[in-house]
């Protein structure tokens, strides 16, 4: 794999500074991290703007429109900031770059495609589950959820039982 | 106790915003400087070639419950004030294996996929627009799906209630098995890096071959 600027720090390092971001969620919000939650507030917020009955009248779209609304739900800022926080840092290692990150057999269409279906099986999937691997897997998971436990076990079963099958977009 | 301090009323909900955005923002420069931001990296976890994800997401889960743990049983932070995601059995194992299906596919997780669009691969913006609209449909089409979505509630529950066991000893337990993960993630990816640098087996030249071809193709 071609690698652009700054090689990636360590991943245990890496590992150890999330889980002490995570910490700092607790300790200072009572709460943990997402990501999901975002994608979810701001479709509410946009279904809302469209059709309010319709949002109001979906229980799933509902409770992100209590409170300040769906466009100051603390996850959807917090993913704001993943996103800054994000650019920033590649920008200063020299990684930014603009491309289409694929496997050497897959045209950059079919990628996109790919991608896009992708996202919305695991929006389906973080619905259900009531989160994805951030508010889940880091945040359920370090609090020993039972739930959380599972829906990792469940992820992690079904992407390697499916890797085998997608091995044309990567390998 | 004096934390958890937004819970305790140390600050307001415009606090709690800003709060948000610096703890987005550490999240993401980490989440970046690890690489998780390449969706050919993350996938790479699906066959076995680098198991940057396992690390970083269970170094991190352990050092938070490392850090949950001792700050509780040194009286800093008061756990039945933090929020534990509640558990419902079916839809949560059900949901992780749907969710899992995306992730070996797209390469990137709903968090991730933000970092990978920001730093301008378009593989992410495709994957971010896919999970909006997925989480669209869903909401919208919401109703048909809520009594699955609230079947066998379990309310909050943890391992250390479900195995009757000691908090610390989950903790111990989990610490002991990541560790082991840890052992394990570095001998399977040693065994890949000497099957990809030993031309003489198989699927090394197998390999070699279809890239030389393509080569001679393009």
């Amino acid at each position: 794999m071609r690698s652009w600027g700054r090689p990636y720090i360590n991943p245990y390092v890496a590992g150890v500074a999330i889980g002490l971001v995570l910490l700092a969620a607790f300790v200072v919000m009572g709460r943990g991290l997402g990501a999901s939650g975002a994608f979810a507030s701001s479709a509410a917020g946009v279904v809302s703007a469209v059709a309010r009955d319709r949002a109001q009248s979906s229980p799933f779209f509902a409770r992100y429109l209590g409170g300040d609304g769906p466009w100051l739900d603390w996850l959807l800022i917090e993913i704001v900031g993943v996103a800054i926080g994000g650019f920033v840092s590649a920008l200063i290692a020299g990684r930014l770059r603009l491309a289409v990150e694929r496997g050497p057999r897959i045209s950059e269409g079919a990628r996109l495609t790919t991608a896009f279906v992708a996202g919305a099986i695991m929006g389906l999937g973080a619905v259900l589950a009531r989160g994805c691997t951030s508010g889940q897997a880091l945040t359920g998971g370090a609090l020993l959820s039972v739930g959380s436990w599972l829906f990792i076990a469940g992820a992690f079963a079904a992407a390697y039982a499916v890797a085998p099958l997608a091995r044309r977009a990567w390998t | 106790m004096t934390a958890p301090y937004f819970e305790l009323g140390y600050f307001g909900a415009r606090g709690a915003l800003v709060a948000a955005l610096v703890i987005g923002i550490a999240f993401g420069w980490c989440l970046e400087s690890a690489g998780m931001g390449s969706a050919r990296k993350l996938a790479a976890q699906f066959y076995l070639t680098d198991l940057t994800v396992f690390k970083v997401m269970f170094s991190a889960i352990v050092t938070a419950m490392l850090g949950l743990f001792w700050l509780g049983r040194l009286g800093v932070l008061d756990l039945s004030r933090v929020y534990v995601p509640e558990t419902y059995l079916l839809p949560q194992v059900v949901g992780g294996l749907v969710f899992g299906v995306g992730f070996a596919l797209g390469g990137l997780c709903p968090g991730t996929s933000c970092v990978a669009a920001v730093t301008g691969r378009l593989d992410g913006v495709a994957l971010v627009l896919g999970m909006w609209s997925g989480v669209l449909v869903t909401g919208l089409t919401f109703a048909p799906l809520q009594s699955f979505y609230e079947k066998t509630p379990r309310g909050t529950l943890t391992l250390p209630q479900l195995f009757h066991l000691p908090y610390g000893i989950v903790v111990l337990l989990v610490v002991l098995i990541a560790l082991a993960g840890f052992r394990g993630a570095a001998w399977i990816e040693g065994r890949a890096a000497s099957r990809r640098d030993s031309p003489a087996l198989p699927d090394a030249s197998r390999d070699h071959t279809r890239h030389v071809a393509e080569g001679v193709g393009a």
